[in-house]
């Protein structure tokens, strides 16, 4: 799929105002923050894992920072973004909840992207042929695979309602056709990719 | 189960074999001649960090590129302990080796001369055309040697401001430098933000280890241990030449990695197949650091290597606030930090302290580890890397700054 055309970041574009301060966690070659640069003219911040990524990231003119996300938002200040963007990283992270309880302390507000495990595809293969999925664009084997934290729709809200974490929106996506948002019932089953919009519940 | 695109961690691209270094004949800024500047003249000598003063200084520099009509290209490179304002390109066509750093600067390379102004000068201390203990002191019509006041990474910047005022140049696009370079290059942007657009400190650090003031140490000693070393008057006699040279060996190992020995050296003999059972050289690597050490006493003043060692011990970019954080606080350049993996003089967790003090105060940085198994050298190799990144952050700060390049005629 062409990088220009990618569905969760039209849905992380659209839940972005112009303006903003934004810290993208694990933000690969930057494709995602080049464009909320651009288009939405956002002081960007990325922090990436990867040397590779960090290359691409500043031959694109970003400003990103080679780091584990895992080892440190620590050293930022508490709401010194207006969001932060963690997308397509939870699951490969080590630590998911300490990741996600510091971009929601680092940010005012956070958005997560995420694989839903609990796609009916993925049931399907787990369940016709009894092994972890694979597929095209996810062609790791269960013991090389960089993620290792996938979560489901419901897994994901629970958490949220378990830890104090208001979710303020959700859109769940799908790749057929291209891409597109569901606006159907059953995420869980029906999603294979969730966004969603978080604040820290004000105690 | 196709179109699982949302679902893959993306997946690095050019993850394969690293290039290996090599320097690049074409892209040679030609040759090039060393040029001086002088100021402080008595009685408006230059006050230094330890409240002596200084003057009058000549700075050594050397020029490649244009300066464009509004003099808003101009980068400034900031050299290390043991180099000087010959930083790319000859000065005579049968010269063996270009500039320190020509494999950086040159038409189409990172600093590029097509493009950008760039200025090297010799820092004050040294021994290579600016003014330093090897220097006359015009009071008594003799060298200085130890007489020389005692010089900081600070004061080689005041020196450096002389010389841009002198080139008309208000503002510099960049300035950038690896090791003690990059220690300049932290003071420029710290110390004068309006006068730094973007800066590029290269395998360095706020402050030096510990360990690292103790390898400068032990290079101190050997100097002054030197039975020829005579207080620092040697000049006109026989310099302390074994103490400098033994200084210089020790300094190479700390620019080395275990890995790089393994691979330049390995434990391969010296034109023998057999241990001589004796103390000549048997190995390699005795080889090369006896080498280096050598030619090291013919272009470098034992004076100087302890002066600016003595420089690089204390820089410390936290004071006088005590805070690196606090101290980095008014800085307004763009910064790409850059540190190597393998570096263990300047490793990659004071880069990161830097890059995290900056971080807290908003500043603009971009920071990146490169997987080199170099050591400190590798910022003077470039493996290309280091080269692309300098090159991407460059055209991004020149086009935010609208800098015009220089007329081609």
């Amino acid at each position: 799929m062409a990088e220009g055309a990618r569905i969760d970041h039209s849905v992380i574009l659209d839940l972005i105002p112009a303006g903003t301060k934004v810290l993208d966690l694990g933000c690969g070659d930057g494709s995602l923050l080049v464009k909320l640069v651009r288009q939405k003219g956002v002081t960007g911040r990325g922090i990436e894992i990867s040397e590779e990524g960090v290359r691409a990231c500043i031959a694109k003119g970003l400003t990103v920072l080679q780091g584990d996300i895992d080892q440190g938002l620590r050293d930022y200040p508490d709401g010194s973004f207006d969001y932060v963007v963690l997308n397509q990283t939870l699951q490969a992270v080590k630590k998911p909840d300490v990741v996600l309880s510091e971009m929601l302390r680092v940010g005012k507000k956070g958005i997560v992207g995420f694989p839903n495990f609990a796609y009916w595809k993925m049931r399907a293969y787990l369940f016709t042929f009894g092994r972890m999925p694979k597929t095209e664009f996810l062609p790791f084997e269960w013991y090389d695979t960089p993620n290792i934290h996938f979560c489901s729709v419901l897994d994901f809200t629970e958490y949220c309602a378990k830890n104090g974490v208001t979710i303020e929106k959700t859109v769940y996506l799908s790749t057929d056709r291209g891409g597109r948002v569901l606006r159907g019932v059953r995420p869980n089953l029906f999603a294979e990719n969730a966004v969603f919009l978080l604040s820290a519940r004000k105690s | 189960m196709k179109n699982y695109v949302f679902i893959a961690k993306a997946i690095p691209e050019g993850t394969g074999g690293k290039a290996v270094p090599h320097r690049r004949e074409p892209g040679s800024v030609g040759l090039v001649k060393k040029q001086f500047y002088t100021f402080a003249e008595p009685p408006h000598e230059m006050e230094l960090s330890s409240g002596a003063k200084l003057g009058p200084i000549t700075l050594a520099y050397e020029t490649y590129g244009r300066l464009n009509s509004d003099k808003s290209n101009a980068i400034l490179i900031l050299h290390a302990l043991s180099g000087d304002s010959h930083a790319a390109g000859k000065y005579a066509e049968d010269d063996k080796h270009p500039g320190w750093w020509d494999n950086t600067i040159g038409p189409g390379k990172a600093f590029d001369t097509g493009k950008y102004f760039v200025i090297c000068s010799n820092v004050i201390g040294g021994c290579q055309g600016s003014t330093g203990p090897a220097s006359i002191n015009p009071a008594t019509g003799k060298e200085y040697g130890l007489s020389f006041p005692m010089i900081t990474v600070h004061d080689m910047v005041r020196a450096q401001i002389h010389l841009i005022d002198h080139l008309g140049i208000d503002k510099l696009l960049a300035v950038t430098g690896g090791s003690m370079g990059g220690m300049q290059a932290l003071r420029w942007a710290v110390s004068y933000p309006d006068r730094v657009i973007a800066s590029i400190p290269i395998a360095t650090t706020s402050k030096l280890s510990p360990q690292g003031i103790a390898f400068n140490e032990v290079g101190r000693v050997a100097i002054m241990a030197d039975p020829n070393f005579n207080g620092g008057d040697y000049y006109g006699r026989t310099v302390p030449r074994e103490g400098l040279a033994l200084a210089r060996m020790i300094g190479h190992i700390t620019y080395l990695s275990d890995d790089s020995m393994h691979e330049k050296f390995g434990r391969k003999l010296r034109g023998k197949k057999s241990f001589g059972y004796n103390f000549n050289v048997d190995f390699e690597v005795e080889s090369y650091l006896r080498y280096k050490g050598d030619t090291f006493v013919h272009r470098f003043d034992a004076n100087s290597y302890l002066y600016i060692t003595k420089a690089i011990d204390y820089f410390d970019l936290s004071l006088p606030e005590g805070s690196l954080v606090k101290a980095v606080e008014g800085t307004k350049a763009k910064f790409l930090i850059i540190s190597f993996k393998s570096d263990w003089l300047y490793p990659p967790y004071q880069a990161r302290e830097i890059v995290k003090a900056l971080m807290i105060n908003g500043v603009d940085v971009t920071y990146c580890e490169i997987d080199s198994r170099y050591g400190h050298d590798a910022f003077l190799l470039d493996e290309g890397e280091m080269s692309k990144m300098i090159t991407n952050f460059l055209a991004n700060v020149a086009e935010r700054s609208g800098i015009r390049e220089a007329a081609s005629s």
